[in-house]
């Protein structure tokens, strides 16, 4: 390859990781003595949710509508990126007093 | 049955109020771990009980959960007798516990169907109730160890969620 064949695709790489940046964030929400916390988040399509597990116990985060069912097992940290737009309820199956809202906007 | 172990613990409250101040009737935090961890395996045990027998979706998922977090708990329990060089130490509270539970055990093993449900999450409710209200008014008040109290009351935290859990179980099962 070309010294100037490999700039170039240098050059589109960072510009490729850049678009993602600029677009996509991970949001963290840490469960910490079987709460969630922030409680609800905004989130755009496409972001990333990080959920940190602090306590000594499992926990999911099982969205009620059925979208999807994160398990995270106790000092663990797990993530999902967020496919479709709305408001989504979820839960702890385990400890379902454990409550939490993620608002999706539209990219 | 489990009413009448906190209507004991209570008992001992009043009993031992003069004592408190001096400090001779507050359990001992080797005492306090053995109380805790036995709480636990009872419960556990309890679970197992559920999962043998009942066939009910509601119930068999709660004594899962009952299964996954006591086990959590007093695996952490564990690693901090051990960190703390403690030799848990058994006593009244921790014998009468677990003899109750071994009468309710044989008494559950001859309900079956809902009858059992019922029976089950009806004492697991109170059990629970009993077993946070020690934890609030007795055994973390008296811990001297502070990482022995913080897991108390994360403990309190967890079994207070279970606590309500157990009585949606069994208002849905009424």
């Amino acid at each position: 390859m070309s010294p100037g064949r490999s700039v170039f695709a240098f050059a589109t790489m960072v510009a490729a990781i850049n678009a993602v940046s600029a677009h996509a964030e991970t949001i963290q929400i840490t469960m910490d003595k079987m709460v969630f916390s922030p409680i609800e988040v905004s989130a755009s399509v496409g972001d990333t949710i990080a959920w940190v597990n602090n306590d000594i116990l499992a926990h999911t985060a099982t969205a009620q509508n059925g979208d999807w069912d994160v398990a995270i097992a106790a000092k663990n940290t797990v993530s999902l990126v967020l496919k479709k737009a709305g408001t989504i309820e979820y839960y702890c199956r385990y400890h379902p007093n454990m409550k939490g809202r993620i608002v999706i906007v539209p990219k | 049955m489990f009413v009448r172990l906190s209507a004991a613990m209570a008992a001992v409250c009043l009993l031992g109020g003069g004592a408190f101040a001096q400090g001779s009737a507050k359990p001992t935090d080797p005492q306090i771990a053995h109380i805790a961890y036995t709480a636990g395996v009872i419960d556990v045990a309890a679970a197992k009980q559920a999962l043998a027998r009942s066939k009910n979706k509601d119930v068999r998922a709660f004594a899962e959960d009952m299964v996954r977090d006591h086990e959590a708990v007093n695996k952490q329990a564990l690693a901090l007798v051990k960190k703390l060089n403690v030799t848990p130490e058994d006593n009244d509270t921790s014998r009468s516990l677990t003899r109750q539970a071994s009468e309710k055990k044989v008494e559950l093993s001859k309900l079956s169907g809902a009858a059992f449900d019922q029976a089950y999450v009806a004492n697991e409710v109170a059990y629970h109730k009993a077993v946070n209200g020690a934890l609030e008014t007795l055994l973390i008040p008296s811990a001297s160890n502070a990482e022995l109290k913080s897991l108390l009351q994360t403990g309190l935290k967890v079994f207070q969620g279970h606590e309500q859990h157990a009585e949606h179980v069994a208002a849905a099962l009424k």
